[in-house]
């Protein structure tokens, strides 16, 4: 499903990736994790299609295609979510409506007729029970004035009406009391298919303990230094990162 | 992957769509302003002697006034000798007797700016009165006005038929004296709107103007006058457009409002006269004074503005709250985008008694647009409970605009309750990629988020007027982001 080889990236002349890659197949859930600075953030931001970013080598392949040749929007058609880290407000825009635009782009982009208001707003009833959100949070301007947490659940309501084929989830976790973190856990694992796949940004492990990855790659300096199954995490979160980062294969 | 900047500036490129020009035959005089010219437009029009006198002295006092450049806008020196103040489509015969009559390719033109006036094709809920450069070339409607009392038509034709009212209200509010284009106006105006509502009326139908500038050359100098009586209301709304052209053009209109006793005025303006290019050529000055008097107790003027074009705008729509509890408010949305200026915002003049006042003004600047709010909020000694709320909202695209705000605020009753909000944002790159990363496109997150902005005045225009003004705005602001 998404295919990363030996990317290289950077911004304003600083190379932040240094050579990544990573195969991911749908039905899974990778983890990534790392210390701050090791260029998480800037993976997920590339594969969402943030301007800014210079790529000087290697590719990202979804679903055969070339990921990195599309526009954010175009992507986001394509299936690829990101649930940001610091999720934008919108001041004068209608939560509601938002929504409706996003999700009426995506139908349009695979032949659907667009939901009317009504049908939208019994759509989104059903998905915010899942996410245990306020429903006056719709009336509300995108993301202004929503706490830490309510801009997290409300990423993942997102995710739940536009129905993504990767799921990036970029720090998710930050910012989220324990109570929140398993509301937004039991959402995402709730949207996980045999069709989908989920990509998970984290830097500590707490995440993981509701999210299970198949998979958990550490990045370090802009490379992926270990990969292995779940229990490298808890193996991290007690041994902290400096094993890794110290050992020889770092410039494997 | 682009580059902050060059996303901005695509957006805030445009095609003006309404720049076409008629090719008409005109009667038009020549270039110059004297004595001569003020004679020739009176006479053209049929006036009586008590307006030829009005605008002469209206001429002599102009030649005494300077220009004023205190706005916080840039231009070159107007050659007041170089404009021809009049110019009309050439009449057959007498005239046209009904708009059936109307030269065709007249008809056509405002039916290109989607403004059908024949019978079978003009809108239903609207009376409208086109005015083409200096005359009107007919009204719709005005026979179904007329069994409710309702007077609707053009200033000229309300000259000769309602010579009375015209002389009893014209100037009232905007004395020939009171300002450098209003003056100028008043020595020179040749045609625009006349509007009366007798006691008790509710007009049964909107009523608009549609001014449409032609012939190269000349200014358009319109004068609108809507008198409402005891217990009227009427709701108005006057929309304008202009050929594309490398030279400047002068419009300085005037509109005088007067309300009467519990009379309601609501008047909104769309106005999108050509805004010249990217580079400031071109484009229409756009120097007009509006006023309206809330002149009778419980009487209430609204002001809703829309105002997208001209290369420089320069106009302060106001409110003077004379009759006790009295009500004026002001919605405006003023978009600056390629190298256009706008100057703009409103004055309320609290007079009376428990006189309210409420300002919402959204300045929008693009491209290299400078916009600044200018606006006075003056309570007199008499105004006992006066109240006044304003609002200023500026949003920035890009980093090449400018937005200012100018606000005056002069009290003499120490019971006045004055509130003032002001903020400015600018639509980040963040935002637009957070909608990008939704599916959704540029242009429709631009629209979105402009839309969102000016939500609080769109809501104030006439429901068939709002959609216009919001897809006259995306099409302004259209390719500016991309």
């Amino acid at each position: 499903m998404l295919e990363i080889k030996n990317l290289h990236a950077g911004v304003e002349g600083r190379q932040i990736l240094k050579g990544i890659h990573l195969s991911i197949q749908p039905g899974e859930v990778h983890a990534v994790m790392g210390p701050n600075g090791s260029g998480k953030s800037t993976l997920a931001q590339l594969l969402a299609g943030r301007a800014g970013y210079t790529i000087t080598a290697g590719e990202v392949l979804y679903e055969g295609q070339d990921l990195l040749d599309m526009d954010p929007e175009e992507r986001a058609r394509a299936g690829v979510f990101l649930a940001f880290q610091y999720p934008v407000e919108i001041p004068g825009v209608n939560t509601t409506y938002f929504l409706r635009t996003a999700v009426n782009a995506m139908r349009k982009h695979r032949g659907q007729a667009p939901l009317d208001a009504v049908k939208f707003l019994s759509l989104m009833r059903e998905k915010i029970k899942l996410l245990e959100l306020d429903e006056s949070l719709l009336k509300r301007s995108v993301n202004e004035g929503f706490s830490g947490g309510e801009k997290k659940r409300a990423e993942i309501l997102q995710m739940a009406l536009l129905e993504p084929r990767l799921a990036v989830l970029d720090e998710t976790d930050s910012g989220l009391d324990i109570d929140a973190l398993k509301v937004v856990a039991r959402g995402v694992n709730r949207l996980k298919t045999p069709q989908t796949a989920q990509l998970v940004i984290t830097h500590y492990q707490r995440l993981l303990d509701h999210i299970i990855p198949d998979y958990v790659h550490v990045l370090h300096d802009g490379c992926i230094v270990k990969s292995g199954g779940k229990e490298l995490a808890l193996e991290l979160e007690e041994r902290g990162y400096d094993w890794i980062v110290k050992s020889p294969l770092q410039t494997a | 992957m682009s580059s902050t900047a060059d996303t901005i500036d695509r957006f805030v490129r445009q095609e003006y769509k309404w720049g076409f020009y008629t090719d008409i035959e005109t009667d038009t005089i020549p270039a110059g302003l004297s004595e001569d010219t003020v004679r020739f437009i009176s006479a053209k029009k049929q006036e009586p002697e008590w307006l030829l006198e009005w605008r002469l002295k209206a001429y002599r006092h102009w030649l005494k006034m300077q220009e004023p450049h205190w706005p916080q806008v840039k231009y070159g020196p107007i050659d007041y000798q170089a404009i021809r103040y009049y110019s009309a489509p050439k009449k057959k015969g007498d005239g046209p007797k009904s708009l059936d009559e109307v030269d065709p390719k007249l008809l056509e033109t405002y039916e290109k700016l989607g403004i059908p006036l024949h019978e079978r094709a003009r809108l239903a809920g609207v009376a409208v009165d086109a005015v083409f450069d200096s005359e009107s070339i007919g009204t719709t409607h005005k026979e179904e006005l007329a069994k409710q009392g309702v007077i609707f038509g053009s200033i000229s034709e309300a000259v000769r038929e309602h010579p009375d009212l015209v002389r009893r209200y014209l100037g009232s509010v905007v004395p020939y004296t009171d300002n450098f284009f209003a003056t100028l106006n008043s020595a020179v105006f040749s045609d625009g709107s006349f509007a009366y509502i007798p006691k008790g009326v509710r007009c049964p139908m909107e009523l608009s103007t549609y001014f449409r500038i032609n012939a190269a050359g000349t200014g358009q100098f319109e004068r609108t006058l809507i008198v409402a009586e005891e217990g009227a209301s009427v709701s108005y709304l006057e929309g304008c457009t202009a050929p594309k052209r490398d030279e400047n053009q002068l419009h300085a209109a005037v509109v005088e409002l007067v309300a009467l006793d519990r009379a309601d005025i609501k008047y909104s303006t769309v106005q999108n006269w050509y805004p010249g290019d990217a580079e400031g050529r071109g484009g229409i000055y756009n120097f007009v004074t509006k006023r309206g008097l809330c002149k009778g107790a419980h009487s209430k003027i609204s002001w809703t503005q829309v105002e997208t074009g001209s290369a420089i705008t320069w106009k302060y729509p106001s409110v003077i709250l004379r009759g006790d509890h009295s009500v004026g408010e002001f919605y405006s949305v003023a978009l600056a985008n390629l190298a256009q200026q706008a100057d703009t915002g409103t004055k309320m003049v609290h007079l009376g008694r428990n006189t309210r006042s409420t300002v919402i003004a959204k300045g929008i600047s693009a491209g290299r647009g400078q916009n600044s709010y200018r606006g006075l909020v003056q309570v007199g000694k008499h105004a006992a409970g006066a109240r006044n709320f304003t609002q200023c909202d500026s949003l920035l695209i890009g980093d090449r605009c400018g937005a200012h705000t100018f606000p005056y605020i002069e009290v003499k009753n120490p019971t006045a309750r004055l509130e003032h909000e002001a903020t400015t944002s600018k639509i980040g790159e963040d935002q637009i990629f957070y909608c990008n990363a939704r599916g959704i496109e540029t242009q429709d997150a631009v629209n979105m988020i402009v839309n969102g902005f000016c939500k609080e005045v769109f809501k104030e225009l006439p429901m068939e007027f709002a959609m216009e003004a919001q897809k006259l705005l995306s099409v302004s602001l259209e390719g500016s982001v991309g």
